[in-house]
């Protein structure tokens, strides 16, 4: 017989992933510009609008992407024209397919058959990300070239020189923390970081995290070693020459790179999807406790946060008009959860009965949410690191690459073996 | 016929196409490019045989760094000079290659013919895992794998002492 529950349990865990990734994406796009703002001392988008309602600038977003839809899509006339064609494609299709080793959830018991929350669980784990991630490079590569331009070129050039140079220092980093870990799959490194937070990879392994992290920001092209697109030197680098959709596919590419990376920084050296001192176990053994708790806590915490907002609402905003976003946001975010978990917990006086099965999938939705938690602040990182640190020099970047990084790597490896073979 | 021979053969017929495509693309980065799909339909070969971790190994060393660089160098020539040297082809040549890819086929001919056909019906547990790869690796073939990383090491050696001029910076 078909079986219909691991089909669509399969459906779900690949459909939850490209969530994480396509709903996380414009979100990014929108921090990107308000967090720059605030640490320039400005506003950030605040003019886009619907009624009277801006979202603090999220509906820019919405008017950026009408904008690039609208545009022209230019291919130059000495352009390779089936290359500069896949590149784009090619750089979002990498981003999206590395995401599938990445654990973002415990297993879900349902039928006395379980189900992790990962779309793929293969024993190359970590080289598998390592693998995909590396032909990201072809579609810089193909783009620089395809384009027929010094500039894009050039733009190319630096990133493939580039990606190489900290391809290797990020497998040499995991290699020690792998060490540790004793496996190569992300799921098993996730479940040896549960417990307290002294368990976490970066505290194991503190030198690997830092190595591994700095090497993510290479990898994505994100300042400081952003150099592929240094607009003072070479326009925008290799997607000089890309309008419209293509130019956007892109930009997206970048920021789905960013939560990947995110994603496996999360995962290796941040406990994955474990809730900080709380086991699994512990959670599922007191799953209706942890419900009525939630269902409690959004209950009075709603109406408060309702209450702020609406404080908020007639004060009103900078330019003294009523503040309609505080008002979106109260009913939401405040009022609205808190009515309907209110009435849940009174409609039920507070009594569950979930099951076995229920109570994995609570567990399992709680850890989701704390994984993309996480995730969330490594994406932040990135953004705060490129709007605080100036661009390196490309000497620079290949001296630290080579001269400091990769030696350091090669020591950590050779410590962690020495005092792994001390404690048998 | 079972679905992985389908697979197989798809991704057999596609390595082979794609490999013929290699030599035949007038462009050298076509070229690259094609070999980089060709690697990848290898790997999907090694999947379809259970060996995961050379499949991901395939990809990562192959099609991720190293075709990486053979496009590193081609972006780095003037491709217009080089489709010009193409005239420069001798007749001895050709008879020694045309002789060097005879003895290969027969070789390759008698391996074939030898090995048996078909997918494994059961294989152990471990079988193509990172464990399994590790213990062939570093218990049955230590000595050949140490004297191949040392020939490595001479040959990164070689490159850096005929690349380093005297006078440049270190």
């Amino acid at each position: 017989m078909f079986d219909f529950l691991g089909m669509g349990m399969m459906m779900l865990r690949i459909a939850v992933m490209l969530a994480i990734i396509l709903q996380i994406l414009p979100l990014l796009i929108w921090w990107e510009r308000k967090i720059s703002a605030y640490i320039q001392d400005r506003r950030g988008p605040a003019y886009a609008n619907v009624g009277p309602v801006r979202l603090y600038g999220l509906i820019h977003t919405i008017a950026d992407v009408i904008k690039l839809i609208g545009k022209e899509d230019i291919t130059p006339a000495a352009a390779h024209k089936p290359f500069h064609f896949l590149a784009p494609a090619i750089s979002m299709f990498v981003a999206l397919l590395t995401f599938a080793v990445v654990p973002y959830g415990g297993t879900i018991e349902i039928a006395g058959r379980s189900f992790p929350l990962q779309v793929a669980q293969i024993n190359a784990g970590i080289l598998y990300v390592l693998a995909i991630a590396s032909l990201g490079v072809y579609g810089i590569i193909l783009a620089a070239w395809s384009s027929n331009n010094k500039y894009t070129l050039l733009g190319g050039l630096r990133s493939s020189a580039q990606l190489i140079s900290y391809e290797l220092v990020m497998s040499l980093a995991l290699v020690s923390a792998l060490m540790v870990y004793g496996s190569l799959r992300l799921d098993q490194a996730a479940l040896h970081q549960a417990g307290p937070i002294w368990n976490w990879g970066a505290a194991v392994q503190p030198l690997a995290a830092l190595l591994f992290i700095t090497c993510a920001f290479a990898e994505t092209n994100r300042n400081p070693f952003d150099l592929p697109e240094g607009e003072s030197e070479i326009v925008a680098g290799y997607h000089t020459e890309y309008s419209s959709l293509r130019f956007a596919l892109f930009f997206m590419a970048e920021y789905a790179n960013i939560i990947v990376a995110s994603g496996v920084i999360t995962s290796l050296f941040f406990g994955g999807y474990q809730i900080p001192f709380v086991s699994t176990e512990f959670l599922r053994a007191n799953a209706s406790l942890v419900l009525h708790g939630l269902l409690l806590a959004t209950a009075v915490g709603g109406p408060l946060l309702g209450l702020l907002m609406v404080f908020l609402f007639f004060q009103g905003n900078e330019r003294g008009e009523k503040d309609w976003d505080s008002a979106v946001v109260a009913l939401a975010a405040g009022f609205g959860p808190g009515l309907a978990a209110g009435g849940v917990l009174l409609l039920t006086g507070g009594r569950f009965e979930l099951g076995a099965a229920g109570a994995s999938i609570l567990v399992a939705l709680l850890q989701l949410g704390c994984c993309v938690a996480k995730l969330l602040f490594f994406c932040f990182l990135f953004i705060w690191v490129r709007w605080t640190l100036p661009r390196f020099r490309y000497d620079q970047l290949m001296r630290l690459g080579w001269k400091y990084m990769l030696p350091l790597a090669l020591l950590n490896i050779l410590v962690t073996g020495l005092v792994l073979w001390r404690q048998g | 016929m079972n679905a992985q021979a389908i697979l197989f053969y798809v991704f057999a017929g596609a390595a082979l196409g794609t490999a013929a495509l290699v030599i035949t693309a007038k462009n050298a980065i076509s070229s690259a490019i094609f070999l980089v799909v060709c690697f990848f339909n290898l790997a999907a070969l090694f999947v379809l045989l259970d060996a995961h971790f050379l499949a991901a190994t395939q990809i990562l060393v192959y099609a991720g760094a190293i075709t990486v660089l053979i496009l590193f160098v081609i972006m780095l020539l003037d491709i217009t000079q080089l489709a010009r040297m193409e005239g420069s082809r001798n007749a001895t040549a050709q008879a020694i290659g045309l002789v060097l890819v005879a003895i290969a086929t027969v070789l390759l001919a008698r391996q074939v013919s030898e090995s048996p056909i078909g997918f494994p019906e059961s294989l152990p547990p471990a079988f193509g895992t990172v464990e399994a790869a590790g213990d062939i690796l570093f218990k049955q073939y230590l000595l050949p794998f140490e004297l191949v990383s040392l020939l490595l090491l001479a040959a990164i050696v070689a490159a850096v002492a005929l690349a380093h001029r005297e006078g440049d910076r270190p």
